[in-house]
């Protein structure tokens, strides 16, 4: 392997019609526009519907926690569950994901605690799981940003033979950013084993994709960076699910990246303190509504006579648990010691913050022993 | 160095006779024996390939080590040091070149956002032991974007390490010791010291690169300098000689974290200190020089600390720049305006 790989650069333009395999109606498409790909197995699709559900199920829990003021903030992902669930399941154990601040039910779906992932939008911590152990990111607020560590990450195993994958979300106005530029051209000169998912979900906070890009499609930028893209509908989960398979495989296999587009749109808020009545549509709201993901793929599944009222109860209650188990742990104050506050900034002690963490830690006691006497006198 | 050396020979970490080496060719040699030393250290950025740098400190690495170990970027400092970022959580430790300074500000970001906070974010769990070498500052005759001085741009930045060797010895050693450490570290170069020669045996070890050098001692004036800055204050301490005035000089070695210890032991023994840099003066490492300074030691100082800098404007163009750097004669005229009771 050498670095300076021997590669026929990609020249054909992603198909303006986004890649489906199962129409709003959930009928089985099939012809040019399924793209060539295969609508999976229905064993899968059942397991993508019940993650799916699931993660809407969490989703809907924690807006209602962060409207009770249990969350300092939660960008919500209702409405993009093709996306983060199909892109998500395409991947092993073993490869590594780069997730957005959006991303949260992806995590859930990667296996991530309720109460890990959601430490840092409810204030406790800036990261609250373990990357390493689930071979996932921080959530990336800095827009972008993230797509680099995932090609640099992707690199480094490529160097060490190790066959992995990476995958990073972002969305469609973060691909104005030059950090999105920056990633895709490295992954495409090195071709590193990273795969790209824009989610396109029409806004960036409030400025709608018109604002953001003249190309027909995002995915049409890939063409310029020489890997292949692919332009698909970000609500129908058999397809985000098998072209991300497919680049997945691809890239396992030397291939390097891809760039896929997933066409969706998003249902709630930016986040809570956004007011998107200022800018879109009731109609338009209630017309992606109508072409809601999990709704899709129900009538498929029902329709092949796969999903039944037991198995619908099944999956029910799992996503009922999943939200009690969420409001249990936001529900509960986490011990937070503020001296921790020093103790990570950096590997090799310094004695600046050995100093500070003495002085906040004697102001803690004077305001601990201030607490106590007035406690006192209370009780006098 | 040449891609023929057998294994054997590279085990060891070359040691020769004491030898005139430039800092550039130290720099050289410290990426040269970090790179046979431990094989997760790769070297990227721009031109560090076959060319071996603008400023040759890559030299000959790529010829030895391959283009796996050592290789050139697409034009892009935010691509550098972002793709550092997931090659370090992969557990690689990268070592990326900056080509100038102006040129390091596409990183920023990066730098601030991932660099610095990653360790903190993950409470430990994710170190990034990343190495950015900039060649930093002017006197070089060098056109708009090629003399900044970005130093306070890092060290306002918690979670960031960042050192500047002056002279060829700590220029292999803190290198050496910038690329073990687990912390992301600033190496900054001074460009118009690349060229400064010493003799060198090799490997060589130098105080830690946390720490602060006197490297002249002196009774009467602290002159605390740094990279470019610590030739200017030794300059000024042999003139002030034959004046009868005698200066200590501290190179501060390490910018961020500040070795209080070694400045506050000469400052009270001098009890008059002043900084010299050749970024402007507001806002600029000085002023923090100056204030912890002067926090800690206000009742051993018989003066202000003073700051000796470039002017408050933009880098100016190579035929000027002799009037906005600091030299020996600012720094003694400068010197000169503190009232001096106790002489002549």
């Amino acid at each position: 392997m050498s670095l300076n790989v021997e590669h026929q650069p990609v020249r054909a333009l992603p198909s303006e019609k986004p890649i489906r395999l199962l129409d709003n109606a959930g009928h089985a498409v099939r012809g040019a526009a399924s793209g060539g790909f295969e609508l999976p197995e229905l064993d899968v699709l059942l397991e993508l519907y019940r993650r799916m559900v699931i993660a809407r199920r969490f989703d809907v829990q924690v807006t209602a926690l962060t409207k009770q003021g249990r969350l300092a903030t939660y960008p919500s992902a209702y409405g993009q569950e093709a996306c983060e669930i199909g892109a998500i399941s395409a991947i092993e154990t073993h490869d590594w994901f780069f997730p957005t601040y959006r991303d949260s039910i992806a995590l859930l779906t990667r296996g991530i605690e309720p109460g890990d992932i959601l430490a840092s939008f409810r204030g406790d911590w800036h990261n609250g799981y373990d990357q390493h152990a689930h071979r996932c990111a921080s959530q990336a607020t800095p827009l972008a940003t993230q797509t680099l560590h995932a090609v640099g990450l992707a690199h480094a195993a490529r160097l060490r033979h190790d066959p992995i994958v990476t995958l990073t979300y972002l969305g469609d106005g973060a691909t104005s950013e030059g950090d999105a530029h920056e990633a895709f051209n490295f992954a495409a000169v090195w071709q590193t084993p990273t795969v790209f998912l824009v989610q396109n979900n029409q806004f960036a906070i409030s400025t709608p994709l018109s604002r953001q890009t003249r190309a027909a499609t995002l995915a049409d930028k890939a063409v310029g960076y020489g890997m292949p893209g692919y332009h698909v509908d970000g609500n129908d989960v058999a397809a985000m699910y098998a072209v991300t398979l497919a680049a997945v495989a691809r890239a396992r296999d030397g291939g390097g990246p891809t760039l896929i587009e997933g066409v969706t749109y998003r249902i709630e808020p930016h986040t809570n303190s956004d007011d998107p009545t200022r800018y879109r549509q009731a109609r338009e709201v209630e017309h992606w509504k109508r072409r809601d993901p999990i709704e899709r793929l129900e009538k498929y599944l029902v329709s092949e006579g796969a999903l039944g009222d037991d198995v619908r109860t099944e999956i029910a209650d799992a996503a009922e648990s999943v939200a009690a188990h969420t409001r249990e742990v936001m529900t509960a104050e986490a011990e937070l010691d503020p001296l921790e506050l020093f103790d990570h900034v950096y590997a090799r002690p310094r004695a600046a913050l050995r100093e500070q963490r003495a002085r906040l830690e004697a102001e803690l006691k004077e305001s601990a022993m201030a607490n106590d006497s007035s406690h006192a006198g209370a009780a006098r | 160095m040449t891609a023929t050396t057998t294994p054997t020979e590279r085990a060891q970490p070359a040691t020769s006779a004491p030898a005139p080496l430039t800092m550039a060719g130290a720099l050289n040699a410290a990426l040269r024996d970090a790179m046979e030393a431990d094989d997760r250290v790769v070297v990227y950025g721009e031109d560090v390939g076959p060319l071996g740098g603008v400023f040759r400190v890559t030299d000959g690495l790529q010829a030895r080590f391959g283009d796996q170990r050592i290789w050139d970027s697409p034009l892009a400092e935010s691509g550098i040091v972002g793709t550092a970022v997931g090659m370090a959580m992969y557990g690689m430790r990268p070592v990326v070149e900056m080509q100038f300074d102006a040129f390091s500000y596409p990183a920023f970001e990066q730098m601030v956002s991932h660099v610095a906070k990653m360790r903190n974010r993950t409470k430990g769990r994710v170190s990034l032991p990343i190495v950015v070498r900039i060649p930093c500052a002017g006197a070089i005759g060098g056109v708009e974007h090629h003399s900044d001085s970005s130093e306070a741009y890092w060290t306002a930045t918690p979670g960031l390490t960042v050192v500047m060797p002056s002279n060829p010895a700590d220029a292999y050693s803190m290198l050496r010791e910038a690329i073990e450490c687990d912390d992301p570290v600033v190496f900054m170069e001074p460009k118009s010291r690349y060229w400064s020669k010493a003799e060198l045996t090799l490997p060589v070890t130098t105080a830690p690169m946390d720490r602060a050098v006197v490297v002249r001692e002196g009774t009467d004036v602290t002159l605390l300098a740094y990279g470019p800055t610590v030739r200017t204050a030794l300059e000024a301490a042999d003139a002030a000689a034959s004046e009868d005035l005698s200066i200590e000089v501290v190179d501060l070695r390490s910018l961020s974290p500040f070795d209080d210890e070694t400045v506050g032991a000469s400052v009270r023994k001098t009890s008059r200190a002043a900084v010299i840099h050749e970024a402007a003066q507001f806002g600029g490492y000085g002023a923090e020089v100056a204030a912890r300074v002067t926090e800690r030691n206000f009742f051993h100082l018989a003066a202000p600390v003073l700051r000796i800098t470039g002017f408050d404007i933009p880098y100016p163009s190579p035929k000027l720049e002799e009037q906005y750097l600091p030299t020996a004669d600012r720094v003694l005229a400068a010197l000169d305006t503190w009232e001096w009771e106790d002489r002549a």
